[in-house]
Formats: C-alpha cells, structure tokens, sequence
C-alpha cells in the first residue's frame, strides 16, 4: 500500500507535527514501506474473533470518585514553559 | 574494593550488612567508575551525586540501625523513562530536555522504600522507540564489547552499564523487546515480567496496552531480587494486577528433571543468523544434560507480530504523545504565530525523526475510516497470536529461542531502513502482544566475538520458574560471567 502526499499532509495536520516539503516526501516513501510490511495482516481472516486488549482481559478499574490528590499547582508550574499568575499562558485564541 | 564490581547483590548485601564496606564507599566506587568510563559509552544521561551519596549516607545510617532490606545501599541505575523527583527525566528526547520530575513512578519509589541508591538515569531511544539506541537525542550509546556496535534498545543504556560494571544492576522496560534485546547484544540478564506485575505508574507511557517494567542485571539470581522489589499491586496504574506478594527468588536452586522445553520452529526459521542458532543450540543441549526433554511445537501466527505490533503500538503511542503540546511542560518552540503554530513547531522541534514516524502511522491507522481496517484487526490478531502460546503450553512448560536474529550490529547500520530496524525485534515483539513474561540470559558468543542471548518465555505468571529455569543454566555455564575486555 503507498500512500499519497496528500495523505501525509493531513495526518502530519491531524498529528500537530509542522514538516517541510522534504520531510514529507521522505515521510511518503517510509510511511509506505512501513505499510507495505503492515498490508500482512489484512488477509488474515478474523471472523468471530474478539479484539484483545489486556492479556488477562480485565475490564478498567474504577475507583471512588473522591479527591486523592492535594493542590501542587506551584511545583507543577515550576517546570512550565510560560505561566503568569497561577495560569498557564499560551497566545491568544479568541480575537 | 575492585571485587565488588563483579559481586552479585546477594554478595554485595552481604558486604554492606557485616560493613566490609559502605554504602558511600560502593556509590562513589561506582561513581568514579561512571566518571572515567561513560565518555566512551554513553550509558548514562544524567547524573547527580550529591543525591545518590546523601541516598547512600541514609543506606549507611540504615544499615547501622539493623533494618536493612536485601537492596538497601546498593547502587541501582534507572532506566531515564522513569519519573523520579528532582531528577531531570527526559526519556531520551528533545521534548523533555527540561523536564524535572516533580514525582516518583512506583517502580523509583519501590526501590527508595528498599534504601536502593539510585546511580543515575541511563540513555534510551527516544520514548523508548527504538532497538539500537540511536534514536537518543543525547546521543547514542556504545556497545562494551565492541564500540562500534550498538547495544540494542530501547534500554541500550542500561544494558551497557550492566555490561561495564558502572551499576550493580539497573531497570529497564520492554514495550516489543526493549529488555531482552539489548540484555542479548550485550551480553547480560533482563526479565520482562507478565503484563500487570510491575505498575506503569510514572513510567512515561509509549504503547500502554504492551509497556511493562522489569529489571536488568547479571544474573537470574540478582533479577530474582529487583524484581521482589520491582513487583506489586498498585492502585494508580489501571492495569495493574491485584495478587498475592510473591517471593521470585524462592524456586531458584530447584532441579529442572523433567522440564518440557518448547522450541517453536518459526523462531528457527530463515532470517536467523547461523552464529546465533549454534549457541542457542548449545544452551539447549545443555539444558538436556540437566534434565530437561525438547518439544518440537509451533506458533504459527507469530510471524503476524511484526505488523500487528506496528499497527498497536503507534496508534497507542500516538495518543499518549498527544500530551507533549508545549503548554505545561517541556520543549516550546522560541518562535510561532499562534496556538496552533506553537504546537506544530514544538512538537516538530521537540520530536526526533522515528518518534514523528511512528506518531504518524498511529495518527493514520485511527484516523477515520481505517480503525476497523488497522486497529480493530490487529487487535483480534493479537488474540490469535496469545491462543498460539496457550495452545503450546498445553504441551510444554518453557518456550526457548534466539532472542533477536542477530548479535549486536554496526552504529549506522540500519539506520535510514526502519523496516530492517523493526525485524530485529521478532522474536521478542510476540511475547509483549500476549502480555507473557519473557527473559534473555547470555549462553555464548557470536561472530566477531559479540555475546548471544537465550530467550525464555515462561507462562503468565510463571516468572519464579523462569529465574529458577535462568538460574540453573547460570550455575553450570560461565557466560553471564564474563566482562567485555575493551574497558
């Protein structure tokens, strides 16, 4: 299976990732050979199997909805690119 | 004091139980050994030794005090995927060039909770992404045994500094093979445990269905013991597994009269280097002279691992990397024009070329209209491949291969084809799938003189035996004894 410039643009869009016309066309070709390698696994007949998730099959655990954690805003925001007043800042989405 | 660098924990505990020697003594033994050796290998990322001797000082008081554990004072490297407070944790990446963990994984609180030191974080690929480590934005790691080569990964670090003495043992974690295969090329022992013993908890996530933590050091004896530290139930990883406290260290000296060794023909087959069958071959032999009978049987979906592994472990990947925005930790790009620029330039910036890659597949297997097509059906091949271990069982106790086609390759060697790169985790990539525990011990040398791992893949939960299994072997060869001669 080969997939198409276009196709790469968009998941590069879809996936956050900004790439130059090089890194894309690079993308193309390794993405397509990776795909060829995964094409495999399409003609096997899975009918009446079910999906495995977890090896034991456990379903998720849920635990009480009570508040485990205490506030660390000051040591979480310690490592942040760019806060101001207990806020993380980012640039300005709303005109 | 140079002995200690070759003791085994259980010796090494010793030593600092009858205060033959001190935790601050070993730690900055180690220390100094790091210091004058890690130039050439690159094992470790960070260090920070004022922090492990203040560990070691509170290990000597400890001590002193007669409440000593089986770990406490002994220097332990961590794998850099796991969080540790005031540690810098970057998991090999640009992203996290910054980032000081304000918490412990479970896996770093274990081994504080035992009095461990910890040595310091060792070089891995980039979010674990990788089977030669040099996907390492801090560049890549060298093999002991021969410079030129790779150690494996994505616990290359670790297994190198096992290999060369700079650590008494460390951790690592395998999401398709990244224990066994560098313990293999580097000549030393890795266990990676069933799928839910060791909490994920603070270990930077990369395909979470497939992660599982384990430890890595030279002998089956040693791993017995990280591992009763390692182990156990934890409330915060949602897939952990709720069991008993076991002691994995309690089957070691039991004789293996009897033990039904499968040997799976697909893990023979072509693509396996013929230095690697030979010591392979041998190690089996000699498990018949210690009891064990040989089982021809087959797994015949397992040559489906590859691409279903490709297909899963991106499109986890690619979700749980969705958190690395720029925004509250971590790489920012200096320069962007809005939110959505910020993003695309740091995570653009901030990710190497085979992490991109792979967030990419994941990004097109779930996007619309192919998750059936990918996600859903490599998810009911992954099934079949678990029912082919369960069918095998029925007829076997131990499943034993190669654990990777070839022993330790060139840097550069397969660096522009990912495809060449992906293949050497086959015979690994199968076990991670069925959530199974799988181990690699040394049993010989290759070509060029480079170390060859036995793998052994035991049933769930089957890990007392595999170390006894492990064990066994180790008593009557001498290969997870030898030391690379280059240092």
């Amino acid at each position: 299976m080969s997939l198409s410039i276009a196709d790469v643009e968009k998941v590069a869009r879809l996936a956050r990732l900004a790439m130059t016309e090089q890194e894309i066309q690079t993308a193309q070709m390794q993405l397509s050979n990776i795909f060829g390698l995964i094409a495999e696994m399409q003609a096997v007949d899975t009918s009446g199997i079910e999906p495995m998730s977890h090896s034991q099959d456990l379903s998720q655990r849920l635990r009480i909805d009570t508040v485990s954690e205490t506030n660390q805003r000051e040591a979480f925001q310690a490592i942040a690119p760019q806060t101001e007043a207990g806020l993380y800042l980012v640039p300005q989405v709303i005109e | 004091m140079s002995d200690f660098f070759n003791s085994s924990l259980r010796q090494l505990g010793d030593a600092l139980r009858t205060k033959k020697v001190s935790s601050v003594e070993l730690t900055q033994n180690y220390l100094s050994r790091i210091s004058q050796y890690n130039q050439y290998i690159n094992a470790f990322i960070t260090l920070s030794p004022e922090v492990s001797l203040a560990q070691a000082r509170a290990a000597d008081a400890r001590l002193a005090a007669g409440n000593a554990e089986a770990l406490t004072g002994i220097p332990i490297a961590q794998k850099d995927i796991f969080c540790a407070k005031g540690w810098l944790t970057t998991c090999g990446s640009k992203m996290l060039h910054n980032f000081v963990s304000p918490y412990d994984a479970h896996v770093i609180s274990q081994f504080n909770n035992a009095g461990a030191i910890n040595l310091g974080k060792t070089n891995m690929d980039e979010f674990a992404m990788g089977s030669s480590n040099e996907t390492s934005h801090y560049g890549p790691v060298k093999n002991p045994w021969d410079m030129a080569r790779v150690p494996g990964g994505s616990s290359g670090g670790t297994a190198a500094a096992v290999a060369a003495r700079l650590c008494a043992a460390a951790t690592g974690t395998d999401t398709g093979g990244s224990i066994r295969q560098p313990a293999a090329l580097c000549g030393i022992s890795g266990l990676k445990p069933t799928y839910g013993v060791v909490s994920r908890y603070g270990m930077i996530a990369f395909a979470s269905s497939l992660d599982q933590a384990g430890p890595m050091g030279r002998s089956a004896e040693d791993l017995a013991l990280l591992l009763n530290t390692m182990a156990g139930f934890d409330e915060r990883d949602s897939t952990s597994l709720q069991r008993d406290k076991e002691d994995y260290a309690r089957d070691l000296n039991k004789p293996l009269n009897g033990l039904r060794i499968g040997l799976p023909k697909e893990f023979f087959a072509e693509g396996l280097d013929n230095d690697v069958a030979q010591a392979v071959e041998a190690a089996i032999a000699e498990y018949k002279k210690l009891g064990a009978t040989v089982v021809d049987i087959s797994l015949p979906n397992s040559k489906l691992s590859v691409p279903v592994y490709y297909v899963l472990a991106p499109a986890e990947a690619s979700s749980n990397l969705s958190r690395f925005d720029g925004v509250r930790y971590g790489y920012r790009a200096p320069e962007y024009t809005d939110l959505a620029d910020m993003y695309e330039k740091s995570r653009a910036q901030g990710f190497g070329t085979e992490v991109k890659r792979r967030i990419m597949i994941g990004t097109y297997v779930l996007s619309h209209g192919y998750y059936d097509a990918y996600y859903l059906q490599a998810q009911k091949i992954r099934r079949l491949i678990a029912q082919d271990f369960t069918e095998a069982y029925k007829q076997c106790d131990v499943i034993m291969g190669p654990t990777a086609p070839s022993t330790a390759f060139k840097l550069g060697e397969k660096g522009d084809d990912p495809v060449q790169m992906y293949l050497s985790d086959i015979y690994t990539i199968a076990v991670n799938l069925a959530g199974l525990p799988g181990m690699s011990i040394p049993c010989g040398f290759g070509a060029n003189n480079m170390p060859v791992g036995l793998q052994i893949i035991g049933n769930y939960f089957d890990e007392a035996r595999m170390l006894n299994i492990a064990h066994q072997y180790q008593l009557v060869t001498d290969w997870h004894n030898r030391a690379p001669q280059v240092l």
